[in-house]
């Protein structure tokens, strides 16, 4: 299954390596041409006030959303959650802003106050098809959802803030599950991009 | 819920890790920051003076005032770096204190011990550290550097000594790859390196930590020549700033960066800059005026 990373700016290479090594093809993506051969699209961790504007000036945010908006699942860690929000508290800067979420940048304050911590998953931690317990979370910077729209379902808090959530086709994490060892998340939205890919292939056939 | 824990080796790399394939600047004060910012900048690099400046003005160089930092922090959302002193670890405590996200420990500024660097295992934020070779690259990571990036020569505009510093480190990483085991304990010696982290290089055939280009970078040709030589983003110091149309200059270089493979990009983001900083060659340098050679 072919599963895109947008490639302009972070960590691409290590959400690349989750792909292979769950046997599906990653697939870099700066290009229309190459978003159109992808039946799932990860946004990496980075800066989200310097892709946000790579994504408008080179003219591929529109067709995201548009692949959004058919159906195409999509995963935001950290940087990638903020571009997928509706509204950044404070801040008019260029995003996708498909999901019903309002995310806060920074909310934690700077790299000093960067941790790790485990969590539990609803949907994920407690489901047997991924593997039980906690799972091990890097905040690096991090954003937090502070509100989600009734379609929103939370699957998973700290400190009683929203850290993962799912509207419909799109998945949110304020935190970096590529950068860890456990895959977990990364198989649940494979399972997401399975799903539609099953539905977009007879949709063509 | 479990345990929190901050400052650890893990959290300090991913964010370095979160820069990679961007841009970060260097400012003097907030008005640059936000132009850098709205240029697409990954972090900014807070500093009272740009390399070029230092080297026209002479004198000692030092960390800046925390309150310009500070101004600086408050200005932008993206991460701001500042410079200490190669061995000043108060310089870095304080910048630690008032909340930088990474620190530069950089042959830029005046080096404050001749002999030691900063043990930067005892900071909770990572640091950054110049390198002009593998061996001293290692030394730095075996201190705590979380990110490396080549020295080149800072402040001339002109590319010749990233470069060289780039190919050299991929050329030592490379003959590495093909010593046998056996081997690795002379090289960890010649190199000054240690003998661990020479034993990693060698299995992975890469640097254990992510490494920028820095150090001469003005177009953005330039940063995109360093991308494709593997580096993971760049440093751009007295390159923007002191060109006559940094607004632009910063966008295009960070669009340059970003398609780093495509000519016909580069082409494009390059068309009517205006001109670029006017630099000075390295080659017609003297010796000491070089700043590579700081640090060991």
């Amino acid at each position: 299954m072919r599963i895109g990373v947008l490639s302009y700016q972070g960590d691409v290479s290590e959400h690349m390596d989750m792909i292979s090594s769950m046997g599906h093809e990653p697939v870099p993506v700066k290009t229309g041409r190459a978003l159109s051969s992808v039946y799932g699209l990860i946004l990496p961790g980075g800066e989200s006030t310097c892709q946000g504007k790579l994504l408008k000036r080179f003219g591929l945010d529109e067709p995201i959303r548009e692949r959004i908006r058919l159906g195409m699942p999509v995963f935001g860690t950290c940087t990638g959650a903020i571009l997928l929000a509706r509204t950044i508290t404070g801040s008019d800067q260029p995003r996708l802003g498909t999901m019903d979420i309002e995310i806060s940048r920074n909310a934690f304050g700077a790299q000093v106050d960067s941790f790790e911590t485990e969590l539990a998953i609803r949907g994920i931690t407690d489901n047997a098809r991924y593997g039980l317990g906690d799972f091990k979370a890097l905040f690096i910077r991090a954003p937090l959802i502070t509100s989600a729209g009734p379609s929103v379902d939370v699957m998973a808090a700290y400190a009683g803030r929203i850290v993962l959530a799912r509207q419909r086709n799109m998945l949110a994490c304020s935190f970096h599950p590529e950068m860890g060892e456990d895959d977990r998340i990364h198989k649940y939205f494979a399972d997401m991009v399975e799903e539609y890919s099953n539905i977009a292939r007879e949709v063509d056939a | 819920m479990g345990d929190t824990i901050q400052g650890t080796w893990k959290v300090k790399v991913s964010f370095v890790q979160m820069l990679k394939g961007g841009v970060i600047m260097d400012v003097v004060n907030a008005e640059q920051a936000r132009i850098a910012e709205e240029a697409g900048a990954v972090a900014v690099m807070a500093l009272e003076r740009v390399p070029a400046d230092i080297r026209a003005t002479g004198g000692v160089a030092r960390m800046s005032d925390p309150k310009m930092i500070i101004e600086i922090k408050e200005a932008v959302s993206i991460p701001v770096m500042a410079k200490a002193r190669i061995g000043h670890f108060v310089e870095a405590q304080v910048l630690e204190a008032i909340g930088v996200d990474c620190i530069d420990e950089s042959e830029v500024l005046t080096p404050a011990d001749d002999k030691y660097h900063i043990n930067k295992h005892d900071f909770k934020i990572p640091f950054v550290c110049g390198c002009r070779n593998l061996g001293e690259a290692l030394r730095r990571i075996g201190e705590g550097a979380a990110m490396m990036r080549t020295k080149g020569e800072a402040g001339t505009g002109d590319i010749i000594e990233a470069v060289r510093h780039m190919r050299q480190v991929s050329e030592d990483m490379a003959r590495l790859k093909y010593l046998p085991k056996e081997a690795l304990m002379t090289a960890a010696k010649e190199m000054g390196a240690p003998y661990d982290l020479v034993v990693e290089v060698a299995e992975t055939g890469k640097l254990p930590v992510i490494n920028f280009a820095a150090g001469g970078i003005a177009t953005p040709a330039d940063a995109a020549l360093m991308m494709q030589l593997g580096c993971d983003g760049v440093f751009v110091g007295s390159g923007i700033f002191k060109s006559n149309n940094p607004a632009e200059r910063a966008k295009a270089i960070v669009e340059a960066v970003a398609h780093f493979n495509e000519p016909s990009v580069i082409a494009e983001v390059s068309k009517g800059l205006g001109e670029a900083m006017r630099g000075i060659s390295v080659s017609g340098m003297r010796e000491e005026d070089k700043v590579q050679g700081r640090g060991w």
